[in-house]
């Protein structure tokens, strides 16, 4: 393999070395080595945040970073989240309301949301708005996502 | 033995037993929350080969020389293809319909063999271990070009000056006419008369899952199965079976997961009909999976028109007349098979279709040019029908110093005229064009917005109301395609099986792309079998284990397959009580399923669960009496024949903002009134709303792809192509008329496009009611703030 280069990261709370090209993205890493393809690829070109991680707490586009960029790093994906409830209030709030369609965007929305809820957790309807600007949904038009952000965050429903 | 006739609810017993009118949150939807959906490019295969296309860089072009030797030595690379290898084992095809009369198309291959017509065309393929060693590759392929004259002007394109195909004789891919005849004294005897040419930029769906498919061919059985993200699994089956001469019982597809469709994936593309060949010709699993790149490149675009459209009214406002002229420029191919003739033959089928006028005048060509193919994209043709009757329907009235409202009040066919035959020959069942209206002007208190209007002009703030009345095409019979020849089904069918712990598995034909098929499948299950909505598990996508159907199209779901989904459940309970009736030793009719128990009908006294009564089908059938055999699954079908559609019908309100230094034009507000027949489940039917309306907005807005003089996309990416976000969608107002269809006993019609059918007319007119008082107009969508500071005289 030319240009690979040895890395080792936390993933989701697990320790993973790995010898990675040089050139393959984060997310590419994260679905093809370690099959955690809960992140999607929309677009490759860092506009649609389908494919949003976080990075040592700050989420990132899992196709604008290397892998070897991670290196060291801690990296934490939905499937993650998941297990680990920290986005369960979230999720739930988006069933309820409907949040979602297709479920395409909807990792890298609950991990924008996520990010939101630690950052400004008194977020006003527009900042929510604001927030999850880099991230896009062609399904729902985004009101209900709106809705259930603002429902975790200030306790409406 | 005369049975006692019981009636068929004692006074006091609960009529709705069910879940249908209530907005339950769909259960599929926590595996997408959690990123444990399966979408293709989800699923992992020994074997998996990938393809990359090496794609035209010209919009017509001659194929000289393709030098594939670099390319086969790139690492990892298993074998690269031109068009002629792929036709030995996949067949041209050619997109027309019998009922579209005059239609006409060259044949299409899979890859392009000796000529190129639109820039992004596949003219070789290759396989390789990764898609990285693939897309490496296509680097690699050496290919000398000898251009073409590319025509890309509609009207260039009419003239004939230059002809695309030569065979064909010109580049008129289809036309129609419509005349009910006294248009022209119609229009001799008007007050007044106006008239105006709008144009539609040619947009795209944006599907946030690229095009995915993933062809597995079985040397041993003669077998390919097909994991596609698409939203017509038999239609599909169909298709490869038929050019890739594999007998159609050989052929499975499966959808599981589709990131997103809205009509994008209904149709047969070239490169995705390239990967099923591939796999077949290479004996193992081949991938391919658009990127964005490609996607914008050779996904369908939509709605590329230019339409002069004439109304003709009296003085107090009774329409007359419309007589329109439509030309719609598709690309270099009629799209297989659903034919890239139907968005502007709906433009003809739907203009001026909420009003009460009886002479209508139409005419439609359809042009080939050197761009990507468009075809349906979701709310075909509507979106334009809307916005050129809304649009030159307020143009009227404001000649005539008249409110828009009012204006269609006068207009707008009687609720109770129906059924009603339309000039362009369309039939309603039952429409509800004035309660719509009057429950939108309340809902967005109409007045006292036009009086905050009239303040803030005062104040040099331009806001502006646009409203939107529309009919949609919903719950299609064999005459959308069927009768022209498409191995297309109106049918769909569902089968309800009990299982042995009393739940109920639903297979229906029916897919899923988000939309909350499934769910509603539950909801409709859950309610006509009895039994709560947990105990209901609903499979679709899959041809080898579903009935035939026609899949997810033309706002067809929900009517259709749910319909389906009512019926089987209702025999299901007829057929548990038969069983029932025997163990317990009662008569039949004196059973019902409640809360998942079989109860006396009367008393809803519990009698056995059906978890009992499913241990005793499967496992002690013994203790059945020997001529009674248990039939625990059943299947029904439907289809709507009555009426060719089952018309819906809405009306939309939109609030605007405009910025006359900037041209931006800010979005307030937008309100929606729909009336889909029986509404199954109110959340979902607003959010199919809501999105409809965000990709009508697109259009309006943003959304145009854009060519080069040469016919080179420029704006083929995300960055470039803009979209709305989060920051631009208003809240969206949504509230129902129920006129349920009397066709089924469920009663629904469609509701997926509605949102998209309307938007762009109402935001057009709210946009153009603002900017009204300055003397100016727009006309050419999408309205940006370059068309808009055009418009207004601020710059040239």
């Amino acid at each position: 393999m030319e240009h690979a280069l040895d890395i080792t990261l936390t993933v989701n709370g697990t320790p993973v070395s790995r010898r990675v090209e040089a050139r393959q993205h984060l997310v590419d890493f994260l679905r093809e080595e370690l099959g955690l393809t809960g992140s999607h690829v929309g677009c490759e070109h860092g506009v649609c945040g389908a494919c949003t991680v976080r990075v040592d707490g700050e989420i990132v586009r899992g196709c604008l970073m290397l892998a070897v960029q991670a290196n060291g790093c801690k990296v934490d994906t939905i499937e993650g989240l998941s297990d680990s409830k920290e986005v369960g209030e979230l999720q739930r709030a988006f069933h309820e309301r409907n949040s979602l369609q297709c479920g395409f965007c909807t990792p890298g929305m609950l991990m924008a949301a996520r990010d939101l809820q630690l950052k400004n957790p008194a977020a006003s309807r527009e900042q929510i708005r604001a927030h999850l600007s880099g991230n896009y949904c062609r399904c729902t038009g985004y009101q209900a996502i709106v809705d259930a952000i603002e429902e975790v965050l200030h306790g409406k429903s | 033995m005369g049975k006692a006739e019981l009636p068929l609810h004692a006074p006091g017993t609960r009529v709705d037993k069910g879940y249908i009118g209530q907005s339950v949150p769909r259960p599929n939807a926590k595996r997408l929350l959690q990123g444990r959906g399966a979408f293709v490019d989800d699923l992992r295969f020994p074997r998996l080969a990938h393809v990359a296309f090496f794609r035209s860089p010209h919009a017509h072009a001659r194929i000289k020389r393709l030098d594939f030797g670099n390319a086969l030595k790139s690492a990892g690379v298993i074998d690269v293809f031109d068009g002629r290898a792929v036709a030995e084992y996949c067949t041209p095809w050619v997109g027309v319909l019998a009922h579209l009369k005059g239609i006409k198309s060259p044949p299409q291959h899979a890859i392009a063999i000796e000529r190129a017509c639109w820039q992004g065309e596949a003219v070789a393929a290759v396989v390789a271990e990764s898609r990285t060693q693939a897309e490496d590759a296509v680097d690699l392929i050496d290919a000398d070009w000898e251009e073409l004259p590319a025509v890309l002007d509609m009207d260039e394109a009419l003239s004939g000056r230059c002809v695309i195909h030569p065979e064909l004789g010109d580049n008129i891919c289809f036309k129609r006419e419509h005349d009910t005849g006294g248009v022209d004294e119609a229009f001799a005897k008007a007050d007044l008369v106006v008239e105006e040419t709008y144009r539609f930029g040619r947009h795209t769906g944006v599907c946030l899952e690229g095009r995915s498919i993933l062809a597995d061919y079985n040397a041993a059985e003669h077998t390919l199965t097909v994991h596609h993200s698409t939203q017509a699994p038999h239609m599909m089956q169909d298709v490869f079976s038929r050019h890739l001469g594999i007998p159609e019982a050989n052929v499975r597809v499966i959808a599981r997961d589709v990131g997103g469709s809205f009509g994008i994936k209904v149709h047969v593309y070239p490169d995705e009909m390239a990967t099923a060949a591939l796999s077949v010709m290479l004996r193992r699993p081949v991938k391919f999976v658009a990127d964005r790149l490609e996607s914008f490149l050779t996904d369908i675009h939509a709605r590329e028109h230019k339409v002069t459209i004439r109304l003709a009214c009296s003085k107090d406002g009774e329409i007359l007349a419309f007589d329109l002229d439509d030309l719609s420029a598709i690309g270099p191919y009629s799209v297989y098979p659903r034919t890239s003739g139907i968005e502007g033959n709906q433009v003809v089928n739907l203009t001026g279709g909420p009003y009460k006028h009886q002479k209508y005048r139409a005419k439609l060509n359809v042009v080939f040019t050197n761009k990507n193919v468009t075809c349906q994209y979701r709310a075909v043709g509507h979106p334009i029908a809307v916005a050129l009757t809304e649009g030159i329907v307020d143009l009227a009235a404001q000649n005539l110093k008249m409110d828009p409202a009012e204006f269609r009040r006068r207009n707008l066919i009687p609720d109770d005229a129906y059924p009603y035959t339309f000039p362009s020959g369309v039939k309603f069942e039952k429409l509800s064009h004035h309660q719509c209206l009057d429950q939108l002007l309340g809902l967005m208190n109409y007045a006292s917005l036009r009086k905050e209007q009239a303040d803030l002009r005062g104040r040099n703030i331009f806001r502006g109301i646009g409203l939107a009345a529309m009919i949609e095409v919903t719950n299609p019979s064999p005459a959308f395609y069927g009768v022209g020849g498409a191995r297309i089904s109106a049918q769909d069918g569902a089968t309800l099986r009990l299982e042995p712990t009393g739940m109920v598995t639903v297979m229906c034909s029916v897919t899923e792309q988000g939309q909350g098929t499934e769910g509603i499948f539950a909801q409709i299950a859950a309610s006509a079998v009895g039994v709560s909505m947990d105990k209901v598990r609903v499979i679709t996508g899959d041809t080898g284990v579903t009935p035939y159907g026609g899949g997810t199209w033309a706002s067809r779901g929900a009517g259709i397959g749910g319909e389906a989904v009512l019926l089987a459940g209702r025999a299901l309970l007829s057929n548990i009580l038969d069983v029932a009736s025997k163990v317990l030793n009662l008569e039949k009719e004196t059973l019902d399923i409640e809360n998942n128990a079989i109860v006396d009908k009367l008393t809803q006294e519990k009698k056995m669960p059906l978890e009992e009564l499913g241990r005793i089908t499967y496992f002690r059938p013994d203790i059945l009496p020997l001529d009674f055999q248990a039939e625990l699954t059943v299947t029904r079908h439907y289809t709507p024949r009555e009426y060719a559609f089952t018309f819906t019908n809405g009306i939309q309100a939109s609030l605007v903002e405009v910025d006359t230094d900037t041209g931006f034009v800010k979005l307030l507000k937008h309100w929606c009134v729909e009336d889909s027949g029986t509404v199954i489940n109110p959340m979902l039917v607003d959010e199919q709303l809501r999105g409809g309306v965000a990709e009508g907005i697109g259009a309006a807005l943003y959304e145009e792809c854009l060519y080069s003089p040469e016919g080179q996309l420029l704006n083929g990416n995300m960055a470039d192509y803009v979209v709305p976000m989060s920051g631009e969608i208003p809240d969206i107002v949504c509230a129902h008329i129920e006129t349920p269809t009397r066709q089924s006993q469920l009663g629904a019609k469609g509701v997926g496009e509605a949102g998209t059918a309307g938007a762009p007319g109402a935001v057009m007119n709210a946009i153009n009611d603002a900017l009204a008082p300055l003397g100016a107009r727009v006309t050419a969508m999408p309205f940006t703030p370059e068309r808009i500071l055009r418009a207004l005289g601020r710059i040239a």
